[in-house]
């Protein structure tokens, strides 16, 4: 990559640093009027009591256990696809990885609200530390689900620091004050980062713990998710193969939501030069091998209930295939599952929408996999004569549409204060370890100044 | 039946503990729901909260019979290990409790019950409690909202030598209280043996393979399918 194409892409990756045009705000404004409406309802939600959702008796569990599988499972593409990509070293990653990691937060944040919001009794939380049974799946899932979330927060943090000092720069151009006043923080957040040797040694180091490490702690959340299930004596969750189902879906999603980010991110920031075709190409790839394994697992776990056809899943077998939940079932199967296999697999023209559309229906399509793990898990009769009904009331579709926004709001404003692709990254597998031989973008070559070659 | 004791032990009761059992008599269940209606009387609840729910039966054959179902108060119990807060315990008198002032409201209990057994206080009660009312595990009067609640074998009333409110309440004397320890059993007019009505009626447990060990067994008659026992 020459000089000049160096330039170019830290002009784009620092480009929505310190925006604040009029689509901006529009954006801003939508998402978070949406938020807000979700936020809302929540509230309501929380002075009258859990009456005001669709939940009863029998249906206990419903939209907000399944939105708490479904966005922790978003937050694994960009956990995985990143760590993924470091280990193996792809070096089309540069421009991906930022985007992806910080997608993993921001739906972890939403998905990890969840539990709360289920709770009959949000206010007495804490019980869940002060009385903790080490027993409890639930206890499993907050300490797994704190853990990966520290560990993600980490895995965003470490690749930044370098791209710190780009990213104060960056905004002192077009907000002067604005940088004077949030000197301090990028100072403290840069960990007096000079770029020297060692400091990259330490850092390289950091980064590839962290990519090793979050690969069995996004595993370990799924699996205790899945075990919220699995060890209940329903016959529909009672599973063995339930954890990996989860996981792997959880990976499915997760890189589809990625596709999808990166996308939209690659439109609206201009990043067409160095996010190209050949990236969404590549990411399908991993699409389909999920997909096709996620196919495989769906049909070990059914032929072995399905064949013997026991007394205890009959009930909801039946429902899924042929019975009410029949129609979600199979727009699931082909909708969510084959079709957007066969959409990103064909070769041809198109790759970036094919994989796109392939995408939201994969996303679409798990959201419904959960629903129907969740739904006629619980609505099956456990006294072998009373089907559970439930259809979600107004609150619980409002606070679900207003925390699926928050993560496109949470990203645009991150994205306003740190570059949207990594330039420290781009260096690495550039093979540019040495700032001082580093050909400068013009008005960024301050940055390094005084930084390296004095140990 | 309240055992009558002399005054001056009344005074310190002997410090027995007790097993408690039930035996629900399916032969002579007529599914009038006087026990659910009792249940929800004694312990202030709504209608829908049947702690004790009468369900009615097609078998096989065409028919129909009836069918109560309080808590199970299984010895092995699911509910009990999932709850997060340990506000789900085991008394020492083999009863199940719920401590709603701990009881977080996640609905894992529910979950996890094989039974159906447990009720979410989605609202409030419906009566209005009184100034003295003192919700306790053991006599949970007003149920909390938010929280998890749920037959409890009335160990208010068998504290003190009385029946549960259901087996009072029963018309057809098809409910029995028995205590495993003292190996006796009454339904509030007749006082039997314990394990001889086991015994002599076949009597079962209620989806005795999931191995949850129910202190409740039901006495088949109808021509139902006898399970497990």
């Amino acid at each position: 990559m020459d000089r000049r194409t160096r330039g170019l892409y830290i002009e784009r990756a620092v480009w929505p640093i310190g925006r604040g045009d009029r689509n901006f705000w529009i954006a801003v404004a939508v998402l978070g009027a949406v938020v807000a409406a979700g936020v809302y309802a929540w509230i309501y939600q929380v002075q009258r009591g859990l009456w005001v959702t669709g939940l009863n008796q029998k249906v206990s569990w419903g939209f907000y256990i399944i939105n708490c599988v479904f966005f922790i499972g978003i937050s694994y593409g960009g956990a995985m696809t990143s760590a993924i990509l470091r280990l193996t070293n792809a070096k089309w990653r540069a421009p991906l990885t930022r985007i992806a990691e910080a997608t993993a937060v921001a739906a972890l944040l939403v998905g990890a609200v969840y539990p709360i919001v289920d709770l009959g009794r949000p206010d007495r939380f804490v019980n869940i530390i002060r009385y903790a049974q080490i027993g409890s799946p639930i206890v499993w899932d907050v300490t797994a689900i704190t853990t990966y979330m520290i560990a993600s927060f980490v895995f965003l943090y470490l690749p930044l620091i370098p791209d710190l000092a780009v990213a104060r720069e960056a905004l002192s151009l077009s907000h002067r004050r604005e940088a004077k006043l949030l000197a301090p923080v990028y100072r403290f957040l840069s960990l007096g980062w000079r770029g020297r040797p060692a400091q990259e040694r330490a850092l390289a180091r950091g980064v590839g713990i962290m990519a090793v490490l979050i690969i069995p702690l996004a595993v370990s959340v799924h699996s205790v998710l899945a075990w919220l299930f699995a060890v209940t004596v329903r016959a529909e969750w009672h599973s063995t193969i339930f954890a990996p189902l989860f996981v792997l879906g959880a990976m499915f999603s997760g890189v589809a939501a990625v596709i999808v980010v990166i996308a939209a991110f690659r439109k609206v920031y201009g990043l067409q030069r160095f996010i190209e075709a050949k990236h969404f190409r590549y990411l399908s790839y991993l699409l389909i091998a999920l997909g096709a394994a996620y196919i495989y697992f769906m049909v070990s776990e059914y032929i072995t209930d399905g064949y013997v056809f026991e007394e205890s899943t009959t009930p909801v077998m039946e429902a899924l295939f042929t019975g009410p939940f029949a129609i979600a079932f199979w727009a699931f199967s082909i909708g969510g599952l084959l079709l957007p296999i066969v959409i990103a697999a064909l070769p041809g023209r198109f790759p970036i929408a094919r994989a796109v559309g392939a995408s939201g229906l994969v996303i679409a399509g798990m959201w419904l996999k959960r629903f129907l793990i969740v739904v006629p898990g619980m609505a099956e009769p456990i006294m072998p004569w009373d089907w559970g009904r439930y259809s979600p009331s107004w609150v619980e579709v409002t606070i679900t549409l207003g925390s699926a926004a928050a993560i496109p709001l949470m990203l645009i404003l991150f994205f306003r204060f740190f570059p949207v692709m990594s330039v420290h990254e781009l260096d690495e597998v550039e093979g540019r370890y040495e700032p001082a031989h580093a050909p400068l973008a013009p008005g960024y070559a301050p940055l390094y100044a005084g930084g390296g070659g004095d140990d | 039946m309240p055992i009558a004791f002399p005054q001056a032990e009344a005074a310190t009761p002997p410090k027995k503990k007790r097993q408690w059992a039930m035996v629900i008599d399916l032969r002579r269940c007529d599914g009038c729901k006087k026990c659910t209606e009792a249940c929800q009387t004694t312990h202030d609840l709504p209608q829908t909260f049947e702690w004790i729910k009468v369900f009615e039966v097609q078998d096989k054959q065409g028919g129909s019979y009836f069918m109560p179902r309080p808590c199970m108060h299984c010895e092995n119990a699911p509910c009990l290990r999932v709850c997060p807060v340990a506000a789900t315990f085991k008394t020492d008198e083999g009863v199940i409790l719920v401590d709603q002032s701990r009881c977080i409201g996640c609905r894992m209990c529910m979950a996890a019950c094989p039974y159906g057994a447990r009720y979410f206080n989605f609202a409030d009660p419906p009566k209005p409690p009184s100034p003295f009312a003192q919700p306790t595990p053991e006599h949970p009067v007003p149920q909390i909202k938010g929280t998890v609640g749920k037959c409890m074998l009335c160990v208010h009333n068998t504290v003190d030598g009385k029946l549960p409110a259901c087996v009072s309440a029963c018309g057809m004397q098809a409910l029995w209280i028995g205590d495993l320890v003292e190996d006796v059993a009454t339904n509030g007019t007749d006082t039997v043996r314990l394990s001889s009505l086991l015994k002599d009626n076949d009597a079962f447990r209620y989806k005795e393979e999931l191995g949850t060990s129910p202190r409740v067994y039901y006495i088949a008659g109808h021509g139902q399918a006898l399970q497990g026992a």
